[in-house]
């Protein structure tokens, strides 16, 4: 079954405060990821393989490409649940 | 190796190299931990000439331009190979450009045919602007179901029959390749056969590949240092790229075991994320074996004090090359600025990192590392047959970089002016600052020009930035690189700035600061402001009301400090 967008949202939000160790209250869907977990590109994409893991579905690197934001990178995994 | 000084054009040396080494490998692919593709030089060929054929029978004719804009795989090289053998110019793009970008460089260079990744084919073909493109367009990867907007499929798109062989002369031109100008003044390069065949000649001879050499291919292919080392070079010596799909720190660090890389190009992103990995892993160690390890390095050390022994090194410090596969001779970094301290590490491992400096208007390289001993405080010495001056130095020696070359372009595409100022007298003005030592090592102290690397090694031009805020509700704006306003002698931690010229009564809100940061969003993180200056008089301009940029830039830089910027 397909899982909601807010759940996935939600679940992308939760795994980026645990593995960067950012408060999840701090966390909003329209964050700049970068800024708020202070991360480089490379950062960025060990955040993908998480994501990956945990949603069991694979996302190639381009995935990411031009997305800065959680919404944006929420929609980009939903496309392919 | 070939002799390239037998050989007129890219497409002949590559043809040559087909022939001569039908039987070794010359192209790994692998997407994460999967092998996608493994090619012989005879495989390549194979390939390649179908879809030659098939250009040709599309009248694809000598001196026509075709666009490449893929990720780095088999097909990139393949159709590269395919354009040259026609005869046709190559127009190799920024996958990493938005499609709008990416539309405006084609717009600009008129490629009779672009050659296109099926999910960047998808962003390009739903922009209204795309009906505009009269290139015939192949795509690459296609899903079988996919609706391609009346392009066609790569895979499908090939002819039986012998396709005819084109051959250049050393000055036509080989490629098109844009140091910027996605918003601002487009820099088409035009880069003749003899710039390449002469690059290859002069880094090969300092550097040089063999048949079972495997050269790691992350940086693109699109960029002037994978053209160079990531396909004509290893291929004129049959030599073999691997190809990976992914730039995941894991992949990276396992590509390199599994394919027993000999060589990568990397930026310093990526060589700084390898180092972490391994202090990491050293800090695990218990104190015995810490203090064992630390021994050997400081022996290793004083062994390679002269010069790089990559083989001792490899014999005193098994353990750390096995992480690397075993069978690395060098990293290879450029186009960015690289902590010294980062390349002095690798070299005390035994890893050499040959460090360099170049432009893509100089093809690839103007300087590198001979290692002879190993330098992590300069860029080099110049390579064979590269003459540098510097311009006007100062007290301190520094002044601008100047090149004369087999090397440099031989004009920007369609701008004659800026040609003019941009090579005099045969000299190329490089518009970066440095001085030579007493060892004949070239420094560099930062740059004259407008412009900023990122530590990916990406070249980001205030003015191609600029267009996210048309529209923004002040009197006016302009953008510098922070460093072209504060003249720095250094080349880290660099910035844009966006400079805000206020309407009359108008006060800087929280609105306007959240409007600023919203549309500094459009661009990816490498490309953003990163601070902004309030300036509280009009900006001067000319006739034609344009800024006047320097003239702005010596203005703030005389009335204010950096401290006047505030960080976004």
């Amino acid at each position: 079954m397909k899982m909601d967008s807010n759940k996935t949202l939600d679940d992308i939000l939760g795994l980026a405060s645990t593995h960067f160790k950012v408060p999840r209250e701090r966390l909003t869907p329209d964050d700049d990821f970068f800024k708020t977990l202070g991360i480089d590109s490379l950062q960025a994409l060990d955040l993908l393989t998480k994501l990956e893991n945990h949603f069991r579905v694979e996302l190639p690197d381009y995935e990411l490409q031009g997305v800065t934001d959680f919404r944006t990178l929420a929609e980009r995994i939903q496309a392919r649940l | 190796m070939l002799d390239l000084d037998k050989y007129s054009c890219l497409g002949e040396a590559l043809k040559a190299a087909l022939d001569r080494w039908p039987n070794e490998t010359c192209l790994i692919e692998a997407d994460r931990d999967r092998e996608k593709t493994r090619l012989t030089y005879s495989d390549f060929k194979e390939m390649a000439l179908p879809l030659a054929r098939a250009l040709q029978d599309a009248e694809f004719d000598p001196g026509q331009r075709a666009a490449i804009l893929m990720t780095n795989q088999s097909k990139w090289l393949i159709s590269a190979y395919a354009v040259f053998y026609c005869g046709g110019v190559l127009v190799p793009l920024d996958y990493k450009l938005t499609a709008s970008e990416q539309l405006q460089l084609l717009k600009h260079s008129k490629p009779q045919v672009l050659i296109i990744e099926y999910y960047l084919w998808r962003a390009m073909s739903q922009l209204p602007e795309c009906k505009e493109l009269t290139s015939r367009v192949l795509v690459t990867e296609a899903p079988l179901k996919a609706d391609l907007a009346g392009a066609h499929r790569w895979e499908d798109f090939r002819r039986r029959g012998e396709p005819q062989f084109h051959s250049r002369r050393r000055d036509d031109a080989a490629c098109i390749v844009y140091s910027s100008g996605t918003g601002g003044r487009p820099k088409g390069c035009v880069l003749t056969h003899e710039n390449y065949l002469e690059q290859c000649k002069a880094l090969t001879a300092w550097y040089p590949f063999w048949p079972g050499v495997r050269y790691l291919s992350i940086l693109p292919t699109n960029h002037a240092i994978d053209f160079m080392v990531g396909f004509i070079g290893p291929f004129v010596c049959g030599a073999c790229v691997v190809h990976l799909r992914t730039l995941r720190p894991e992949f990276v660090r396992d590509a390199f075991v599994k394919y027993k890389i000999t060589y990568a190009a990397l930026v310093p992103l990526i060589v700084k994320n390898l180092e972490r990995g391994l202090r990491a892993k050293f800090a695990e160690l218990s104190p015995v074996k810490r203090f064992v390890l630390d021994r050997f390095i400081g022996l290793n050390k004083m062994l390679t004090k002269k010069n790089a022994k990559v083989e001792r090194s490899r014999k005193l410090l098994s353990q750390v090359h096995a992480g690397f596969g075993g069978e690395l001779q060098a990293l290879i970094t450029g186009g960015a600025f690289m902590e010294p301290s980062t390349m002095q590490f690798f070299y005390d491992l035994g890893v050499p990192v040959i460090n360099g400096y170049g432009l893509t208007e100089a093809g690839t390289a103007l300087t590198l590392n001979d290692l002879k001993p190993f330098r992590a405080d300069t860029v080099g010495k110049p390579l064979p047959g590269v003459e540098l001056r510097i311009l006007n130095p100062d007290a301190e020696g520094i002044g601008e970089v100047a090149a004369h070359s087999k090397t440099v372009m031989s004009h920007y595409l369609d701008d004659p002016e800026l040609t003019a100022a941009t090579i005099v007298d045969g000299w190329l003005l490089t518009g970066d600052l440095g001085k030579f030592d007493v060892d004949g090592h070239l420094q560099l102290f930062g740059r004259k020009k407008n412009m900023i690397v990122t530590e990916g090694g990406k070249n980001i031009y205030p003015e191609d930035v600029e267009n996210a805020f048309d529209g923004l509700p002040v009197k006016e704006y302009c953008i510098f690189a922070a460093n072209y306003v504060w003249p720095s002698k250094s080349l880290g931690k660099e910035m844009l700035i966006l400079v805000l010229r206020l309407e009359e009564k108008q006060e800087f809100t929280d609105a306007l600061k959240e409007e600023i940061i919203g549309r500094n969003r459009k661009w990816p993180d490498f490309k953003r402001v990163g601070g902004y200056i309030v300036w509280e008089k009009d900006f001067p301009r000319t006739a034609s009301m344009k800024i006047k940029r320097d003239d702005l830039a010596r203005d703030m830089g005389k009335a204010i400090d950096r401290t006047a910027v505030t960080t976004l």
